[in-house]
């Protein structure tokens, strides 16, 4: 009963949850800039606007297109569920998931890609070239960072990897890890959700986007899944580096899902933050600071060898 | 001897009777500009006007800066007119809006297209010559290979800004060659202008680039009062050196907090965005208008700020340029915005000097390139404002040209404050010497603006040619571009911050 309880309440936080971090990356950005900024929800106001209008399509498109952005949703959202947003399991484990959670999130880019070629558009290729460049940086980023969770858990599972019920003692070896891990992690993060210093998520620029640019020809409700998808991919990111940043097994289960939301938000406050503090990269060092996230989840895998 | 040598002086904000204008014969006319040119002189105005029914005179001003003096000669033109441009690379625009506007066979120019698209302002009677294209459609250079690809964006922007096409030629994200289509602003003012001053003159030149208002209806007003022989007060002359800087200021401190916003960086952007406001409000406190709408006015101006005013506008420059100082000092000290902006988009020097560029642009380069020095006229007579210059050529170097300029237009509008003389702000114009030519260089917020008048033998604008400084400066933004990455493209054009409608006019 408990763990179904538990299962629900995952999937409600993977739904509803999402839209309020762009709104907490965007409050704190205006707090920096002095400015009020707008309003927390104003993404979920974006979404039903978004869903209420049509949709217009170019004729050069084919169904590719219309397909891309609900592919892409679905992916993200499969790939939530894999991941265990608070101290219980996810909804959906099994052994080697992280393998499929890796390339959910690399099937959902296709579609994108493959969308954004569709229409044809030269900003939309030079877009998907710059995607796809960064996201072969970005991956083995990620499995370095995998990797180290599965030698220290010992498991190929993400939920025992990132919730184990018993959890191995954490010595000095192991935090260390950990804490280069998070850094990289963090930096995949940041590349996976197009923010910066990788990418601008406001800028109206066409020629310096990267994100944005490949969405740029959709409208309405697939504007929203894209959207959406987007937020669903921060929430479900961060709850990885939150795992890996907090020990969420400890105490009461209840006391644990207390702090999985401000420990969320949080997250999204630290993203703000970097947004204020820092500019944007030049994009051709962007796979430099890429490849310094490989070396800081290789670097912590290595220290586990010893 | 040098040939420009013995050609007529004129000063900036002076007339000269057209008689005085000597006639040379073509090829000694392009011989004058090639020597002018190649001891240093720019090209300030080249452009062509029908004195009678199948008459089409050019004219050139060549601008001496180191002895503040400029030159003029004319030439009859025939039907064909031999190509400067490969041999003076700071003619091509001028002749390309000469073949434009007076529909004349320009032979052996390297690049001969449509400038702004519109019909001829003096039809050449010749079909060919008088044809008009629609905007943008044209041949663009083309750079052909396997992984060459073309990036074509505008006219239309993501952006609320001005229309204007940009065509790459890219391998990969490292740019070939930028290109250029503007024209689509085009208002076709300098033909409005004809048979002038009217009542609408003066409302035509607030507008030739809406961010520019003071600067181009202050050339506006001298060529007027230089035409009428008119002594200005020395309070009108103070307001409109405070409002020419001012307006400098305004313009300064929004391309800094853009820059900034272009590579991400959010607390100059917000910051810079807020100031740039304040600084409009100063000069509406003077006029009653943001940009400086319907404050000069030909003999003066038209709103004397009282003593209340003045101080409370001395209290705001105060704080505003504490708080511009803390904005921008970030900017420098941010090591991420320094990677951004050190190395990116480089102009040479040399080509700074070979295509004319003028106003930061020039000044990044080194340049001590400044009408307010060079060619002082109205208040920057009397008081001398530092020039600032920088080395590098690139976005940080126009970046900080631009900064430099904010604390020196500081300090001198607070000081005119201060100082502001007595007297009356506006006095009539009289009647226009007829058969008259008057030049003005105004030290706008982007660089030099010339503005020329030829009047008829009533005493009415036979010819008014408007250079926004833009028109020398398109040019260099592309050369900025060439071997760096498109992904810069946004970034190194802020840094140039040229007006689309001040080249269209």
């Amino acid at each position: 009963m408990n763990t179904l309880i538990s299962i629900a309440f995952q999937i409600l936080l993977l739904v509803l949850l999402p839209p309020l971090l762009p709104g907490v990356i965007n409050k704190t950005k205006a707090w920096f800039a002095g400015r009020v900024g707008p309003p927390l929800f104003q993404t979920y106001y974006d979404l039903l606007r978004l869903m209420r209008k049509g949709v217009v399509l170019s004729s050069t498109t084919t169904w590719v297109f219309s397909a891309a952005p609900l592919i892409s949703l679905a992916s993200v959202l499969l790939a939530g569920l894999l991941v265990p947003l608070g101290p219980t399991a996810a909804p959906v484990h099994f052994t080697g998931d992280l393998i499929l959670f890796a390339y959910l999130l690399a099937l959902g880019r296709f579609f994108t890609i493959l969308a954004a070629l569709d229409t044809g558009s030269s900003f939309e290729g030079m877009g998907a070239a710059r995607e796809l460049t960064f996201a072969s940086f970005s991956e083995p980023a990620l499995f370095l960072a995998l990797l180290v969770l599965v030698k220290l858990s010992g498991t190929l599972s993400l939920s025992t990897m990132l919730a184990p019920a018993t959890h191995v003692a954490i010595d000095s070896t192991a935090a260390a890890a950990l804490v280069l891990t998070a850094f990289g992690l963090f930096v995949v993060l940041l590349a996976e959700t197009s923010r910066l210093p990788i990418d601008d998520p406001n800028t109206h620029l066409e020629l310096t986007m990267i994100h944005e640019v490949l969405v740029l020809d959709n409208s309405g409700p697939l504007l929203a899944a894209q959207i959406y998808g987007s937020a669903v991919k921060l929430l479900v990111l961060g709850a990885l580096l939150l795992h890996v940043l907090l020990p969420l097994n400890q105490g009461w289960i209840w006391e644990n899902w207390a702090m999985t939301i401000p420990g969320l938000l949080a997250v999204a406050g630290v993203i703000g933050v970097v947004e204020s503090i820092m500019a944007r990269l030049q994009l051709r060092l962007v796979p430099t600071l890429l490849v310094a996230a490989c070396l800081l989840n290789g670097f912590g895998f290595l220290l586990l060898l010893r | 001897m040098n040939q420009a040598d013995s050609l007529p002086l004129l000063g900036a904000g002076r007339a000269i009777s057209r008689r005085l204008i000597p006639d040379l014969a073509l090829d000694n006319f392009q011989q004058v500009i090639l020597d002018a040119v190649r001891t240093g002189r720019r090209v300030a105005s080249l452009f062509g006007s029908l004195e009678a029914p199948d008459r089409l005179r050019l004219y050139v001003v060549l601008a001496d800066d180191t002895q503040s003096i400029l030159r003029v000669a004319s030439t009859l033109a025939g039907r064909h007119y031999p190509s400067l441009t490969p041999r003076c690379p700071q003619v091509h625009l001028f002749e390309r809006e000469i073949a434009e506007q007076c529909g004349l066979d320009i032979v052996g120019h390297p690049w001969l297209k449509p400038l702004r698209f519109h019909p001829p302002l003096f039809p050449s009677g010749r079909p060919g010559n008088d044809r008009v294209a629609p905007p943008g459609v044209m041949d663009f250079y083309q750079v052909r290979g396997e992984e060459v690809h073309e990036v074509a964006v505008g006219p239309v922007h993501a952006g609320v800004i001005e229309p204007g096409h940009f065509r790459f030629q890219c391998h990969g994200e490292v740019v070939f060659h930028l290109e250029m289509a503007l024209g689509y602003q085009h208002r076709g003012v300098e033909q409005a202008l004809l048979g002038g001053p009217n009542h609408r003159t003066i409302h035509y030149a607030e507008t030739l680039a809406g961010d520019t208002t003071i600067g181009h209806a202050t050339a506006y007003c001298q060529v007027l009062e230089a035409l009428a022989r008119k002594q200005k007060s020395p309070r009108a002359q103070s307001i409109r050196g405070i409002a020419l800087e001012l307006e400098r200021l305004a313009n300064h401190v929004g391309d800094l907090g853009a820059l900034s916003g272009d590579v991400g960086f959010l607390p100059t952007a917000s910051y810079c965005g807020r100031l740039r406001g304040e600084f409009l409000n100063m000069t509406a406190a003077l006029c009653g208008s943001r940009f400086g709408r319907g404050l000069i006015r030909p003999g003066g101006v038209r709103f004397d700020p009282a003593t209340c005013t003045v101080n409370d506008l001395l209290a705001k420059l105060d704080i505003c340029g504490r708080q511009t100082r803390q904005a921008v000092e970030l900017l420098w000290n941010s090591s991420s915005v320094m990677a951004r902006f050190e190395g990116i988009g480089p102009v040479t020097r040399r080509a700074v000097v070979e295509l004319g560029m003028v106003g930061p642009v020039a000044r990044a380069c080194g340049l001590t390139r400044d009408a307010r020095q060079d060619h002082p006229s109205g208040l920057f007579r009397f008081i001398h404002i530092p020039v600032s210059s920088w080395d590098g050529g690139d976005v940080f170097a126009r970046a900080y040209v631009r900064w430099l300029e904010i604390q020196r237009s500081l300090d001198f509008v607070r000081t005119q404050l201060r100082s502001l003389p007595p007297g009356t702000i506006s006095s009539p114009v009289g009647n226009l010497a007829p058969d008259h030519l008057a030049v003005a260089l105004v030290e706008g917020w982007r660089g030099e603006i010339c503005h020329l008048a030829l009047t008829d033998a009533a005493g009415r604008f036979e010819r008014y040619k408007v250079v926004d400084p833009s028109f020398h400066n398109w040019m260099g933004l592309a050369l900025a571009m060439r071997g760096g990455q498109i992904s810069d493209f946004p970034l190194c054009n802020k840094s140039f911050s040229l007006s689309y409608c001040g080249h269209d006019l």
